[in-house]
């Protein structure tokens, strides 16, 4: 029943984004942008890691655009709310997991489709990097989002107004996105401020795609990525399924 | 006659800053198969909190309570199964066809889908919203959008079907529609129908029985007429006059916003 319903859930949500095809090519604009014009200036500057500026900048985007898009997907729930649809679905009989599955897989999916076009733009900046780490970036972009999105709607069942829950959207990403080094490898900084870094996840997962970039798997880099995904993806969706469960209750 | 609803002690408590507040303190009532029960009471009274513990939307805090033999504790997914609900806000998305949400709803039923897509046009014909089926749900009047709500809320044909104050803000013609369409529910397909309403004329009109709630505990319930008799003298009596002897207050208008409780 689980996957049924997960099914049913992701087909409605998924049908209402392509519906908006305005916002799902929207939403890659900023990170676009970025390349366009932010990565041309790196090209010759010496940034302290392995493979091209490309192959720094690029990953850091991709996370950027999952981090950033991710987090705000609560504003969607916020309205649901407001329009009665989730206390429809509440008194049907389907599964509280896939009420929240169905959503954030809907999210991953709508972010990876970003993710290959900021890619594909990319390669024609001058990105060379190999395929196996293209997909191992898509994999922690896919998995980043789901994690995020989940964690998204559980502060967006709880919000009252979307005026309670953007300022604390906001509190969590321009910080995460500075401590990660999503911009610039975090090794550029000084001491205390490398350190402060490791206690942002989201560090964890830009390091190990740019490994995945230079096209090297196997390092502490890669493992703590992976660890770190995946812990807090287990975590995001735990919290996001008992709040559905529980909201109002 | 077997209750389709039962409830012993139900209560609710919330807490909040300011210490405990009591909601609900202690519901019994038992409501009949195939009869419709018109829950009332003032603002603040519990009826919203009451309508959402039955709909598995809240979780009691004391007392227990079945919805068509099943468990609200133990069996909440039966619950669901067995019941229909139509929120006072509706439930629906406005940028989605009315077809796709029926058939949305019928699937969260776990009807497949051919039978989905055939339940939802059988709906849409017995709700005359047929010519409707291609458009938005935002596009459609009050009226409508509110058959819609109901239809959503009958997929699966459920034995119980909860209506929260289902024609506030509807004009008169499309209540009389309403109130025609829940005495067909009831005598056409033996549905039970717990309805709350700020409208003492719609209870009046449709209720088989009453039940009055004030300060989270029945103050008062029986037939609109066994009530007025008792409580206001004869036969001849009001609701309002009614409700007003046993709460102390004056119903609040039917489209002041509801203590949310």
């Amino acid at each position: 029943m689980l996957l049924h319903d997960t099914a049913l859930i992701y087909g409605r949500y998924l049908r209402q984004s392509l519906r908006s095809r305005f916002a799902l090519l929207f939403g890659v604009l900023t990170p676009l942008l970025y390349l366009l014009f932010f990565g041309p200036l790196l090209t010759r500057l010496p940034l302290g890691g392995r493979g091209t500026s490309w192959q720094v900048l690029v990953p850091g985007l991709l996370l950027q655009l999952g981090l950033f898009g991710a987090l705000f997907a609560g504003f969607t729930i916020i309205i649901e709310k407001g329009q009665g649809v989730v206390e429809r679905m509440r008194v049907t009989p389907v599964n509280r997991l896939a009420l929240l599955l169905g959503r954030v897989l809907r999210d991953a999916t709508v972010f990876v489709f970003q993710a290959v076009l900021l890619v594909l733009a990319a390669l024609v900046m001058g990105l060379r990097a190999p395929l196996a780490g293209v997909l191992i970036g898509f994999a922690f972009v896919g998995l980043l989002t789901l994690s995020l999105a989940s964690v998204s709607y559980a502060l967006g069942m709880k919000a009252r107004t979307p005026q309670e829950f953007g300022p604390l959207i906001n509190a969590v990403s321009m910080p995460s996105m500075l401590l990660s080094g999503l911009m610039l490898p975090m090794s550029l900084a000084p001491g205390w401020l490398d350190v402060l870094s490791h206690l942002v996840p989201f560090r964890y997962l830009v390091d190990a795609v740019r490994d995945a970039y230079v096209g090297a798997y196997a390092t502490p880099h890669m493992l703590y990525g992976v660890l770190v995904a995946v812990g807090f993806a287990a975590l995001a969706v735990t919290v996001g399924t008992r709040v559905f469960r529980t909201a109002g209750a | 006659m077997p209750a389709v609803i039962s409830t012993a002690g139900l209560a609710r408590t919330f807490r909040t800053k300011n210490g405990p507040v009591d909601a609900v303190r202690c519901v019994d009532l038992t409501v009949q198969a195939s009869e419709i029960l018109g829950f009332l009471g003032p603002n603040g009274a519990g009826k919203t909190t009451t309508l959402r513990m039955l709909t598995t939307l809240l979780r009691p805090t004391g007392g227990a309570a079945t919805v068509a033999g099943c468990d609200l504790a133990t069996d909440p997914a039966g619950v669901r199964r067995a019941s229909g609900y139509v929120a006072q806000s509706g439930g629906v998305d406005p940028q989605i066809t009315v077809m796709e949400e029926l058939v949305t709803q019928g699937r969260m039923y776990r009807l497949p889908k051919a039978r989905a897509v055939a339940r939802a046009e059988e709906l849409a014909a017995d709700l005359d919203l047929t010519g409707f089926l291609g458009r938005k749900t935002g596009a459609l009047s009050g009226g409508q959008r509110r058959r819609l709500d109901i239809a959503m809320a009958l997929t699966h044909r459920p034995e119980v079907l909860f209506l929260d104050e289902p024609t506030t803000g509807l004009d008169p013609g499309s209540r009389a529609d309403l109130w025609a369409l829940v005495r067909r529910l009831r005598d056409e397909h033996g549905t039970t129908v717990f309805l709350t309403t700020h409208y003492l004329d719609e209870a009046d009109a449709l209720a088989d029985r009453l039940v009055i709630v004030d300060a989270g505990t029945v103050a008062a319930e029986g037939t609109p007429g066994a009530l007025k008799l008792r409580y206001g003298g004869s036969l001849d009596a009001t609701l309002q006059d009614t409700f007003l002897a046993v709460t102390g207050r004056r119903p609040a208008p039917a489209d002041s916003a509801p203590v949310a409780v």
